[in-house]
């Protein structure tokens, strides 16, 4: 590839090259005022509320697949995780470190990506960062983002509040994300109805907790680990077990087929735009219609329920009648041998 | 509505535990021989519907958990070859030898790719010339055909950077073995679904007169298995074991002999070494003289050396069915998925596996079922 189609060492040398690549790539995407300063840092606006912090490194592979790219990952990503306290995104930090030789339309692509999601989203980006490291140092490109929310003084969600009698719901389908990801590192043609499911939950949680503020005690998005981690994660610190049905968890024909294919569990696979929500019984087909209605959440199922256990056992009923427990991803999934 | 659909459901496999749960006129130990049996029936959560007078007990058919630490310890050593990429499958990696795992070479600097399939590892080698590829060709019957195929493909194209390690093995043989241990208790067996599909219903009848034992060859699904069950219990009753076939839609009674001839093309039958069991006559799968460039072994000199067992590892009385995994002093402390000691912990496919990640680490539910017989 020719030298100017490419991102050398000087792109990450702080010096013209650096600039122009700026000026000339990130800041004709990025148009936040805050970062067009070139400040050493973004100082923000006043907000009444309690502040939610959360960040996260985005080292995907494939960059781009079915359903989106590593910058829509990263803007995604954050913005679930203040969401997932109840939190109203304002800020992103975006750091980048490229391996130099790193295609600059690739680049081009994430970044466009990055500012098309933060402005469907609402969200700016108002720092950054560039790092280019030798050839062999990293791979292609890993990206960080940082976020920056404002939670109501009023609002208390945390994986600690599941309580006994308590209903389990999911925004949508299951391991869509994570099937598209090990298919595509597979070499596995997939269906044209599999994708990845990143996009952004904030409005979700938004609508749900102006409605329904009270009644929702816990909200998590199922990335890494995938549901059943989750599950486990929530009933360990709430001291509690929860029960869902197989039946009830909605996942697409084609995803299922690839995870027999692949011999991958879908309920250990990554999740990049899907809510559990755990809220009073009382008002779970209120929350399940609410969710509907949303775009987000128009699979949205109800799965299960939180029960007595104090050792935060989870467990699952089988479409046969069956139950079986289940325990935290250990490791990284394994593909079967035939 | 998926055709498999139908083998999950309620509707089907109610009534099968039902006349299962009818049938039942006395305990009955059945083993089932696949590993794939082994994950179904933790993940359907299919014991929890069974009568407790039936033991279901796991038998030596994940293909991970047989490989014995020497071939392990011949797959790390090429890994550490410079040249060398290995490309495995991916429950493989987590193994231990007697020194680490191929995961523990990776992280070393060593290059370790998963692949799918042989053909996976094939392309891997034509795409990259100046590497050796190798294909660490572990598995039963069900992959040797594609290692076969797959080696015949190499020849054809002339390509001279790809080499396996055979580490295959065959059912019959090891089943032979294991039933002639007179401390094997069992009435039945649930003769893999897979390895039917090749080798034919018929190579179990031999099994079943000798030693006068039940088998039904069955399916993955949850109907399959319970239909398996309840033809294994029938017999029990009847007095009169047989083989049937309650996997027609795969299973001929011949086999594929198609496959088998690609087999037998490629490999000829070996003893080989059993982890747990020992040294088993003729079941293992060696490269024929004529394929004998592929053979990484010779090809890298590397040696098959004798490794020992990890020490206080019981895998070799778990594949034998002798012992249950919440029984192994190691089971759920010393050893869990994340960190195993023992082959049988580390494929999904696993008996202690399957165990730990579907009832959890004390395996509180079958260690109850089985002290009850």
């Amino acid at each position: 590839m020719k030298a100017d189609s490419i991102v050398s060492l000087d792109h990450g040398s702080g010096g013209l090259a650096s600039q122009n690549l700026i000026s000339g790539l990130f800041l004709k995407y990025l148009t936040c005022p805050q970062l067009r300063d070139l400040e050493d840092c973004a100082v923000l606006g006043e907000y009444a509320g309690r502040i939610a912090f959360s960040t996260d490194s985005y080292v995907v592979d494939p960059l781009f697949f079915p359903g989106g790219d590593i910058g829509e990952l990263a803007v995604h990503g954050t913005i679930n995780d203040l969401a997932m306290r109840g939190a109203r995104p304002i800020a992103l930090s975006l750091a980048l470190i490229i391996e130099e030789g790193f295609p600059l339309a690739d680049l081009e692509r994430v970044i466009a990506s990055v500012a098309r999601c933060c402005e469907a989203a609402g969200v700016a980006v108002v720092t950054g960062d560039t790092k280019v490291v030798p050839r062999g140092k990293a791979d292609r490109l890993f990206v960080n983002t940082t976020g920056i929310g404002i939670a109501s003084h009023r609002i208390e969600i945390s994986g600690k509040r599941a309580r006994v009698g308590d209903a389990v719901l999911i925004s949508g389908t299951l391991a869509d994300h994570g099937i598209t990801i090990m298919s595509c590192q597979a070499g596995i043609a997939i269906g044209g109805d599999i994708a990845s499911d990143t996009q952004p939950l904030h409005r979700l949680v938004a609508a749900l907790l102006e409605e329904e503020d009270g009644a929702v005690h816990v909200l998590r998005d199922p990335t890494r680990g995938g549901l059943a981690t989750t599950l486990c994660e929530i009933a360990r610190s709430s001291k509690v077990g929860i029960t869902i049905e197989e039946e009830l968890l909605p996942i697409r024909p084609a995803v299922n087929t690839a995870c027999e294919l692949i011999g991958l569990d879908p309920l250990y696979l990554a999740n990049e735009g899907k809510c559990l929500i755990i809220c009073d019984q009382a008002r779970a087909e209120a929350v399940l219609q609410l969710l509907r209605r949303m775009p987000e959440g128009r699979e949205a199922a109800l799965i299960g329920r939180v029960v007595e256990n104090r050792e935060g056992r989870v467990s699952l009923t089988t479409r046969i009648g069956g139950s079986r427990l289940l325990e935290p991803l250990t490791g990284q999934p394994l593909p079967r041998i035939c | 509505m998926k055709e498999t659909d139908a083998f999950r459901s309620r509707e089907i496999t109610a009534p099968l535990v039902d006349e299962i749960t009818r049938s039942l006129v006395r305990p009955v130990r059945i083993m089932e021989v696949c590993g794939t049996h082994t994950m179904s029936i933790f993940r359907h959560g299919i014991r929890s519907l069974l009568p407790e007078s039936i033991a279901l007990l796991s038998g030596p058919g994940c293909p991970v958990c047989v490989t014995p630490a020497s071939h392990i310890d011949a797959f790390i050593a090429a890994a550490r070859l410079p040249q060398v990429t290995i490309a495995t499958f991916g429950d493989l990696i987590r193994v231990p030898g007697s020194d680490g795992s191929l995961a523990t070479a990776r992280a070393n600097g060593a290059r370790v790719e998963i692949v799918y399939s042989p053909m996976d590892a094939l392309t891997l080698a034509q795409n990259e010339p100046e590497r050796t590829v190798l294909f660490p060709a572990i598995g039963f019957e069900t992959t040797a055909p594609t290692i076969a195929a797959t080696i015949l493909q190499a020849e054809r194209m002339g390509i001279t950077n790809f080499l396996i390690i055979a580490a295959g093995k065959t059912m019959p043989q090891a089943l032979e073995a294991l039933l002639a241990d007179p401390e094997l208790q069992v009435d039945g067996l649930l003769c893999p679904g897979h390895v039917s599909a090749i080798i034919g219903s018929e190579a179990y009848r031999p099994l079943a007169e000798k030693y006068r034992l039940a088998c039904a060859v069955a399916g993955f699904e949850p109907a399959d298995i319970l239909a398996g069950l309840l033809a294994l219990i029938r017999q029990v009753n009847e007095g009169a074991p047989r083989v049937d076939n309650c996997y027609t839609r795969a299973v001929g009674v011949e086999g594929n002999a198609k496959a088998r001839a690609l087999m037998d093309e490629v490999f000829a039958p070996a003893d080989s070494e059993w982890r747990g069991l020992g040294t088993i006559p003729g079941s293992g799968l060696v490269l024929r003289e004529k394929y004998s460039r592929f053979d990484g072994l010779r090809q890298l000199g590397i040696p098959l050396q004798p490794a020992k067992e990890p020490k206080g590892c019981r895998c070799g009385d778990i594949l034998k069915g002798r012992l249950l995994p919440p029984d192994c002093p190691l089971y759920g402390s010393a050893c869990t998925p994340l960190q195993p000691v023992g082959p049988c912990m580390v494929s999904n496919e696993g008996t202690c596996a399957a165990y730990y990640r579907y009832s959890g680490q004390k395996g509180r539910q079958q260690t109850n079922r089985l002290n009850n017989l």
